[in-house]
Formats: C-alpha cells, structure tokens, sequence
C-alpha cells in the first residue's frame, strides 16, 4: 500500500507538480454524480452495485485489487501468502495483521475483534447478507492479538481471499452495529446510512436514494489526504442527464456509470469540460441459447425443462451458423464505441485467463449459410426462410427494455432473416426480466424463449465462482422455484468434472488453463453462449479532477483519497 | 352541506380501506422481485436469504394486516412518542423500505419540502398562467390572440416532459449555462444569495412543469367560458347596462368554473404524487421520483403507503370539488 | 357524438344543419384535412414509399443522415429511413390515440352522467373512479399483461392481440378525469329550469339526458377528447417501455421520439419528425373538436 501509493504520488507529480504538494482537505469540494442514487452505505444489506461503490468511500476492506487485477493491502500491513506463512500450508487457514496505529473516523482504535464482529453479522442467519458468499466455508474468525485476525476455513481453499477483501466485504466498527445483528439490521437506520469507517472521508448527511454528503475522515490514516475536504454524491436521473453534467455544464466532478451512445459521447468529448474513461472487467454481453424446448404447446411444469430438448439448437451446425452471421464489430460501432470490444469469450479478462479464442469476430454469413444447408434447412417453398421436415426455422429473441439493446436486436435479426431465420423480437422490463418471480413467465431463469441477450460478470478477477453456474446441477427448473444460474440448462459431465477439478488447483497458471478450457466448453466447442461485445464502465470525470485511476476490479472510487483539482 | 361532508368523510374510512387492499394486492401480484437490481453474481441461495431476512415470504394477507397495524398504529404513535417523549411503541417495527431499510415516513418527511416547493410552484404558476388565457382567448374567439394560445396549448400538451425537459436543459443550460441542471436539495435558503441560487436551480423543472399543467387547464377554461358567453344570462347582464368587466370576471367566471374546479382538484393531488418523469430528470428528491424508484426496485413497503396517501388525497380533494361546486353553484344539492 | 345523434327526431335534416355549421368552421376545415391526410399518408404510404433494402453492413455506413432526396426525412442509428418508420409509426399512433380516446371518452361520459344524474349511483361510482384514480399505474399495466397478454394472443394473434390491450389497458386507465369534469357539468345542469321544466311534463330519465344533458356537456367532453389522443399517443409509448405491446421492432411516434431523444443535440431532426407529427394530431382534433362543438350547440347554429 505505502509503495503503491508513493508510486501513485509520484506519477501524479510529474504529471502536475503543484498537485502533489497539496494537503489534506485544500482542494475544497469534491462533487459526484450516479445516474442511480445511493439508498444505504451498507454493503452487506444492498447488492446495489451504486451502493457499494459510494460506501467504498468510507469503509474499507483489509485488501483490495488494483487497477491491474492485482491484490493490494488496505488496512492489513501486507497480503498474507503461502511464501510469508499468512495463508497455512494446508489452506485451511490466512492470518492478517492489521496495520499498526489505526483508528476509526471517531478516534477510537481499530481491532481485530472489529473484524470478528463483521464476520459474525454477515453470517447470522436472519440478517440477510447480501454479501454472504464472500464468508463462506469459513469455521472461525479469531482476534489472536488486537492487531491480529485469523481465519480457519472448512477445508483447504485455494483462494483464501474472500472475507475481508474488496469493496465488497469492508469491515464494520463493532461498536456502531453492536445491537443491529440479524433480525434487527435492517432497523439500524443511522448505523446504515452514516457508518463510522476508516477511508478518507466520513458521512455528515445521508438523504435516502437522493445525497450523501461526506467530509474529510480526521483520522485517516495518510495525514496530507484527502485533498479535498468535502464531498458530495447526488444520485438520480438517467446517465445521460449524468455525463451531461460533467462533460457540458461542469456542475460535477465525477459521473459513474454514464453508458451513452458512441454519438453522444463524441459530441459531449468535444465540448472540452471533461473525458470519459472507461474499465474494462468481465462483463459480456452475449446470446444465450436454449438447450431445452420452450414451446407453449408444452405442459406448463415441462416448458423449457431438461425433459425436451430444444429441437431446432440440438443441432450444434444451427448454433454455430447463428454465431457466424453476426457481425460483432458492428454491434460495438452502434452500441458502445469506445466502451465495448467485440469477443468470443464468456471469460474476456484478465490477461491470463482469457482464451485466445478468436474465431468468431470476423462475419462469415456465406459459411453460415452453408452450414444451414448441411444440418438440412433449406427454403424449400421460397419463402426467404429455412424449413426442415415442413417445420419453419423460427425464432423468439428476447430482452431487456434499454436502447442499445433493442439496437442490436434490430441488427440481429436483419442478420438471421438474411440467413433465413425467422426471428420474432420481445423485450421486458428489466425488473419483472431481472427479478426471478416465479410466477411471471418472462424471468430471463424460465427463459420462455428461444434465446435471450444480457450481460453478466465475474465479480472477481478469479472465475472460479462464476464458472460454477454452468454446472448441471445449477439448471433451473419447477423443482427450484425457477432459481438457478444455469440459465441455458448446459449438462456436460465433462465441463462438471473439469470445474471440480479447478476447486482443488491451487498453481496459479493452472488454474488459468483449467478456466480457459471451461470457457471454451460452453463457447467455441458448444456454442451454448454466444457472446458479443466484452463492455466496459464508462464513467466521466472533469478536467479539473486529477488522479483518476479507473479500476475493474474494485470499486471505481478506490483512490478516491488521491484525487486532487487541477489548478 | 354539514352533514354531507360529515357523511362522506365517515364513508370514506370503509373505502380507503377496500382501495388500501386492492393496491395491495396489486403491488404484490406484478411480477418482480424486491431482487432485481441485485447483481447476477449473487448467487440464488443468498438471495433466498435476502428475502426471508425482508419477511417477503410471508403470505400476502400477513403482510397486508402487518401493514396496516404499522400504518395506522405504530407510525402515528410514533409520531406522538416524539412529540411527547412519551414510550407506546417504542422497538416495534416502523414501516421500512425494502430498498434502503429506512422508515419510509423519514423518507417521504425528506421529500416533502422539495415536492412542494417544485411541483406545487409550477402547478401554481400553471394556474395562473392558464386562467387569464383561457378567459381571453375564450372573450376574443378566434382572435390572434386565441389562434396563439391554442397553439401554445396544444404544444404544451402534446410535447411529454421528456422531451421538453430535455429541450429546456440543452437550451438553458448547455448552451445559454444560465441554470443548473441537477437540483441540490442539501441547499437551505439563509439569505439573498442563496434564495437565488434556488430560484436558479428551480427554474426548468418548474418551466417543465408549469407548461404542461397550463396547457390542459388553459383549454378547460376557455371551453368553459365559450359555453357560457352565449347564455342568455349573459345578455341580460350586458343589457342591464353592467360593464364588460364585471359580466365576463363576475357572471361568466363564476359560472365557467365548475369542470375547472374539477381538472383542478384531480391534479392537486398529483402535486404530492410528484412528476414522475421531470423530478427524475432533474434531479429532485420528491415523492414521484421514489415512487417510481420504488416501484422499480419492487419495494412493496414504500408503493403501497405512497399509493394509499395518494388515494387518501384524492378521496380528500374530489370531496372538497364537491363542497366547491356548491359553493360555485346554490342549485347543487346533495342531500 | 351518436348518441346525441340518435336522440334527434329528424336525423338527416339535423345532421345536415350540423355539416353546414361545421362547414364554416375554418379551423375545423384545415383540422379534418390534416387529419385526413395523416390518415390517408399513414393507410397507403407504405406501399408508395417502399425502402430501398439495404443489407446491414451497407445501411451503417448510412446511419443518422440528415434529409436528402434518398431519405427525405434522413435515416436514424442504424442507417433505417425515417419516412417509412415515421409512416408505418403513424398507423400505430394514431389507431391507438384516436380508439383509446374514444373508448375513455365513452365510458367516462357515461359513468359520469349517471353518476351525476342519479344520485343513488353517485356515491358508488365516484368511489370507484377514486380507487381507478389512485392505483398506480405501473404495477397495473405489468399484471395486466402477465394476466392477458398471452390469452388474448392466443384468441386473435399477436399483433392483434397488443393492439388490443394497449387500446384497453390505455383506455381503462384514462377515463376517470372525464367522468369527474362530466358528473360535475351534470350535477349543475339537471338543476337547471328546462330539465326540471322536461321532468314536471313526466319525461323518463332515458329522454332528460340524451335531450337535454348530453348535449350541453360536449364542450368539456371535446376538451378532455383533445388531450385524451395526445396522452394515448404518449401512453403508448411508456407502455412499450414496460416490454407491454408491441415488439420492440414495431416502431410508433412515441417510440421513435423516446428513442430520438439521447440523439437529440447530435441529430435533431430525430426528435422533430415524431414530435410535428404528434403534435399535429392533437391540433387537428382540437379543432376539429372545436368546430363540432360549435356545429352542436343549438344557440349558435342559429346566428
């Protein structure tokens, strides 16, 4: 931590040299906008990634990623490892020191029992812990001394850094969430909404889902930070109204989130206020397939179960010819521009573990349509589109409701009608798509449709969990309420054994031919997922802002305790 | 006229209570979760927990019967408990929101002042804008004037507030940078400078909102008077010899004024249920814009006490139509 | 407007009277002829102006056009021509703007009337358009289509089947200001001299209000009537951003003005075309509505 952000300091000298001699609290106020405003500071009760984000400004992890994906320190002193004994040599257990000195934005110290105390109220079984995953398989969290934590897992786990780590699991203060554990978090409305933390600056006013007013942390821990001495995020309106107020008026400082046309962003660059920067993590959008039959003439119980296989995707030729009419530069050129990549992998990053699979970006509807022809669709009455056995090659494409979206359905289906496919378009309110009710028949996990297109993400640079959803066993079905990650109902014994096999590799580089190879199984060697574009957070931030360094990994707002105005 | 108001306030408590139960259910059968702006990467069983640590899985009558408990006993008596100091109900459970576990009566106290300085101004200046042209372009029909105010109208109406909204930001801000774009609602008003600063920043939703609202009431209005010009009352009174003044402000207002009234009593209440779209827009925590943030993030707790207030102003304001209409008219009986 | 038709004793000389007031109407004239050549553009143009077919790599290289004599109205994000949007959007628009009006407007008069006409119906009725008044619209419209939309696709089609429950769900949520604005012109004009006059003489309720009421509410009828297509049109265009109606392929006005509207400082004409068209809709019927209203009343028909 003390290197990383020497070296920070230092770039930023050389780069504006006054700024780096700033103080803490001289640069004034500090102003951010959301297009969705903040409703808690608690992470551990919101999954609300605008959430998270804001609470990252005041409370901390023991360790974080950086920019690069890489594991930096927080409010531990170092990572612990294999090679500096923090982690057993059996895995089963991590030991982290705290670093010396540290006190809480009230003045009192920081403790290993603090931590202990988190760990217990993620894991009380009323409290609802949104954030649950990052505490489990853990037996025990001990204070061996105050400055000391250990963490004794159920079993040997080869990536021990869960708890306590990343924007996502901070550390709570005992003291203020003492009386909120289970049943009664929700009722800690202060505690919730202006908890005491350790980062750069501290909460003076929460207006819910509106403003959080925040001032600079007295006791933090670097005395000549924050350059400035207060901040403010305001959160509503759309991401356009957002990067609106960063790029053209200048009222704000910082926009997270602002995905807007390529278009627009070219217009709004050119106003001169301000520029638009943007984090490339794991989110891809893609296609997902249905392997299993959702026809409405089925049963209801048997619609789009493991009982019927789709009959026109059975065929891996149909798939593939799909997958070849789209032109995926395109969809990046219409819908992200600077902010999307084309990709053929579900796992497009980081470095490392991302597959070399290439084929896909380049357009081959001549191929695809000789591959139509093999698997037997031909137009045999010379409607424009393919039948077999007197049944029509037809489609229904669903989605969310969001612009880009319905740009690249648009698009898609002038491919696939080119190839002669008949494609029926639907979209959906995010919420009802989203939501998982198992009562609506359009929940992307009942997939009431032959394909459907979102976007989703590894929440860590590791995907190792991410990867689990394509397990068989994760399928969704009437038995699970229609819950289950598994959307496509991909079942491969092979893909099952490889994936237990990755649970139990600790070597980094195999580790990362194991996910490589996972990702192939469901995308270039199946075709189950189509993906196209690997997208990135756009966000926007002002000229006058200094040290903004974007991260994927952790939250945006990482070094918030860096950013300094540019005079 | 006593004893009607009486009779339909007391009628009122049976009906709230049906309405209350009937968006209830409403709320609770629209598909959606209180899950849905969870990312994808919580896994299922987690957000099992989620929702059972939200006490959603409780059947739908428990929860309608636990909000009313919380509605009509513990919030007032919270309330009283503050202002006394005294202790009924203390620890019980407030209504809370799903979405931020805040109580939602704290929220909707942070929203009020800003929904009634915004939208109760720009349904105010609406008013005011379009009572004066509806009277005169109904008096001069057909004239320059009249042809002007329809097409200023018709505009008005047929242009939604997103559009305008978004016109008036690009115009005023972005090119001309005279207001500001986000409202700041941690703004308290101290002294001159201040008050400016708020007048600024309230004057495109305002504009927004007070072209809208002008448009439709300024066609009732004219409508109205239009109707009333040619009676024969209104012959008389100018026979009589009573200035053009007093015929048209005195005779034909008064007698125009009943669906005016209405339009007016209907939208009162849509001053509390907020601009959905235009506080969104610029960035005004008032009511429509938690409703509708509500209403996305599937938080049942905060729909269903917004909708209710909402019925109860409704209820509250087409009764008070009714007494108006009296008022405006002696012939009108209830009883 | 047939009601009040029907009530009359000698239809054709009356209606011819009504055209002949109508006729003089020269707003009303220009409104019929905009509106006609709307519905007329919308009808046929889309065989007239057939697109020419790009393939989709060919229409990106031609995407946010200004007008030219190819694209007269230009071409949007991706490359699509605006003039055959805008006309096949027009059929959608104004199918639905002009039906769920009239469906608002008919339910609403009639609940209205008999509410403020019978007093024993009043307290009943005014009660439900309080509960229709404060239901939140949203969560209305998701359970309304999770409820119908694939039965009632099922019966008549898909396409079909979305008009229908637009034009439904449109209008069941649209008709209870007219109701209150109606039942309080009704709760005034039954106290008047000639309806009492009419009921001393042992004429039937039926009578009282198709002779003598509803012709002296069609001012704020005709009011509510103009607003009414412009809220249907704009509706519409909400309802299709709840994934309620149509296919998202399926462009109408008030889609193509919601989608225009992040482009509409980089490419203004995006948001023009839709907006002049709705915009002109709900001119014509105003004044349409205008010189209709004038044509009915009696007392200046006479002058």
């Amino acid at each position: 931590m003390k290197l990383k952000s020497a070296l920070l300091g230092a770039v930023a000298a050389l780069a504006f040299a006054p700024a780096a001699l700033a103080e803490r609290g001289t640069d004034g106020e500090v102003k951010l906008t959301f297009p969705q405003a903040v409703s808690i500071m608690n992470p551990y009760l919101s999954g609300g990634t605008k959430d998270i984000i804001a609470a990252s400004m005041v409370l901390e992890p023991l360790a974080r990623m950086d920019e690069n994906g890489v594991l930096v320190t927080r409010l531990a002193a170092e990572i612990p490892t294999l090679e500096n004994g923090g982690v057993s040599a059996d895995l089963t257990s991590i030991t982290w020191k705290l670093l010396p000195g540290l006190l809480w934005s009230d003045g009192t110290p920081v403790t290993a029992d603090d931590a202990v105390f988190t760990w217990q109220y993620c894991t009380h079984p009323e409290g609802g812990c949104s954030q649950a995953t990052k505490y489990e398989g853990i037996a025990s969290v001990e204070a061996v001394d105050a400055g000391t934590i250990k963490v004794t897992f159920t079993g040997p786990k080869p990536n021990p850094y869960t708890a306590f780590v990343s924007h996502l699991a901070p550390i709570l203060q005992r003291a203020q969430f003492e009386a909120c554990i289970g049943a009664a978090a929700p009722t800690c409305t202060d505690a919730n909404n202006m908890p005491i933390g350790t980062g750069p600056f501290m909460v003076t006013g929460f207006t819910v889902n509106d403003t959080v007013s925040m001032e600079v942390n007295p006791n933090y821990r670097d005395p000549a930070k924050p350059a400035f001495a207060t901040a403010v995020i305001k959160g509503g309106g759309d991401a356009e109204g957002s990067a609106r107020a960063v790029m053209e008026t200048g009222e704000f400082d910082y926009a997270w989130n602002t995905q807007i046309p390529p278009d627009s962003q070219a217009a709004m660059t050119a106003a001169g206020k301000g520029q638009f920067v943007v984090a490339f993590g794991t989110l891809v959008e893609r296609i997902e397939t249905n392997t299993t039959d959702p026809s409405a003439d089925l049963p209801e119980g048997e619609r789009s179960t493991a009982k019927h296989p789709h009959p026109i995707f059975s065929d891996i030729k149909v798939r593939t010819a799909l997958s070849m009419a789209i032109d995926r530069s395109i969809l990046v050129e219409v819908g992200y521009g600077a902010g999307g990549k084309p990709t053929c992998n579900v796992i497009p990053g980081p470095e490392g573990w991302a597959s070399d699979n290439t084929a896909c970006l380049t357009q081959d509807m001549d191929g695809a349509k000789a591959l139509m022809e093999e698997a037997g669709w031909t137009d045999s009455d010379g409607d424009g589109i393919r039948d077999k056995d007197g049944k029509k090659l037809s489609i229904v494409y669903q989605t969310t409701v969001n612009p880009i979206r319905q740009d690249f359905q648009a698009l898609i289906k002038d491919w696939w009608t080119e190839l002669g496919v008949e494609v029926e378009l639907k979209a959906i309110d995010p919420g009802v798509f989203f939501g998982g009710d198992a009562g609506s028949p359009d929940t992307f996990q009942k997939f009431y449709a032959d394909i459907e297109m979102y976007a989703n993400n590894s929440e860590s640079p590791d995907p190792e969990s991410y990867l689990g959803q394509y397990q068989c066993k994760n399928a969704p079905s009437p038995e699970t309420q229609w819950q289950g990650e598994n959307i496509n109902r991909f079942c491969s014994a092979a893909y099952d054994a490889l994936y237990a096999e990755l649970g139990t590799t600790t070597d980094i580089a195999k580790r990362q031919e194991i996910a490589m190879k996972l990702n192939d199984m469901v995308t270039k060697d199946s075709i189950t997922v189509i993906p196209l574009v690997h997208r990135g957070t756009l966000s926007a931030h002002s000229n006058t802002l200094g040290g903004v360094i974007i991260n994927a990994w952790d939250s945006e707002l990482w070094n918030v305790a860096d950013w300094y105005r540019v005079k | 006229m006593l004893t009607f108001t009486l009779r339909r306030l007391l009628l009122a408590i049976p009906t709230l209570l049906v309405i209350s139960l009937v968006i209830f259910l409403l709320v609770d059968l629209a598909p959606g979760s209180p899950m849905s702006e969870i990312p994808l990467t919580v896994p299922p069983e987690v957000r099992k927990k989620m929702i059972e640590a939200l006490g959603a899985d409780q059947p739908v009558f428990i929860r309608y019967i636990l909000w009313l408990r919380q509605f009509f006993w513990v919030e007032p008596m919270t309330l009283f408990d503050g202002w006394f100091g005294t202790s009924f109900v203390e620890g019980q459970q407030r209504i809370l929101s799903w979405q931020s576990r805040s109580p939602v009566f704290t929220i909707i106290g942070q929203r009020i002042p800003q929904t009634l300085t915004v939208i109760g101004t720009a349904y105010l200046v609406g008013i005011l804008i379009a009572l004066p042209i509806g009277i005169y372009s109904a008096y001069r029909q057909y004239s320059f004037f009249d042809q002007a105010g329809t097409l200023f109208a018709m505009i008005g109406f047929s242009v939604p507030t997103f559009f305008s909204g978004t016109l008036f930001i690009i115009i005023f801000s972005v090119w001309l940078g005279w207001f500001p774009t986000k409202y700041d609602t941690t703004l308290t008003v101290t002294d001159w400078e201040s008050f400016l600063k708020l007048v600024k920043q309230m004057a495109l939703p305002v504009m927004t909102l007070g072209l809208a609202n002008a448009a439709a009431i300024s066609r009732y209005m004219r409508s109205s008077m239009l109707d009333n010009l040619g009676m024969d009352y209104v012959r008389t009174a100018r026979a009589k010899g009573l200035t053009e003044r007093t015929v048209v402000l005195k005779h034909v207002l008064r007698n125009s004024l009943i669906p005016v009234v209405t339009v007016i009593a209907l939208g009162i209440p849509s001053i509390f249920g907020g601009a959905i779209i235009t506080e969104n827009l610029f960035g005004v925590n008032g009511i429509g814009a938690a409703l509708i943030g509500a209403i996305q993030a599937n938080d049942i707790p905060m729909v269903q006490t917004l909708a209710f207030i909402f019925a109860v102003l409704i209820v509250l304001f087409n009764l008070i139509a009714d007494i108006l209409y009296g008022l405006l008219d002696p012939r009108i009986r209830y009883d | 407007m047939t009601d009040a038709r029907a009530a009359q004793p000698k239809p054709a000389s009356q209606l011819r009277d009504v055209w002949n007031q109508f006729r003089t109407h020269k707003g009303a004239l220009f409104g019929l002829c905009v509106l006609g050549f709307l519905i007329v553009a919308v009808l046929i143009g889309p065989y007239i102006w057939v697109p020419e077919k790009l393939s989709v790599a060919e229409a990106i290289k031609l995407k946010n056009q200004g007008p030219t004599w190819r694209f007269p109205l230009g071409t949007d994000q991706l490359g699509r021509d605006m003039l055959a949007r805008m006309l096949l959007a027009g059929r959608v628009s104004l199918a639905v703007g002009l039906v769920a009006m009239v469906i608002a407007i008919v339910v609403g008069t009639f609940i209205g009337i008999l509410a403020g006409y019978f007093r024993r119906l009043d307290g009943p009725l005014m009660r439900v358009t309080d509960m229709f008044l404060a239901l939140p619209l949203v969560p209305l419209l998701l359970v309304m289509v999770m409820l119908f939309r694939d039965r009632v696709a099922g019966m008549i089609g898909p396409e079909l089947g979305a008009f229908t429950l637009i034009v439904f769900a449109i209008g069941i949520t649209s008709w209870m200001a007219t109701a209150r604005i109606v039942r309080g012109e009704v709760l005034t004009l039954k106290e008047r001299e000639y309806v009492l006059a009419a009921r001393s003489i042992g004429a039937r309720p039926r009578r009282i209000i198709m002779r003598h009421i509803l012709p002296n509410v069609v001012s704020p009828v005709m009011v509510a009537a103009t607003l009414g297509v412009a809220e249907a049109i704009i509706t519409e265009s909400v309802l299709s951003f709840l994934g309620l109606g149509f296919p998202p392929d399926f462009p109408t006005w008030g889609r193509l003005l919601f989608d225009g509207l992040q482009y509409m400082q980089v490419y203004p004409e995006r948001v023009i075309w839709p907006g002049l068209a709705i915009s002109l809709t709900v001119l014509s019927v105003n004044y349409i509505g205008d010189g209709l209203r004038d044509a009915l009343d009696p007392r200046i028909r006479g002058r």
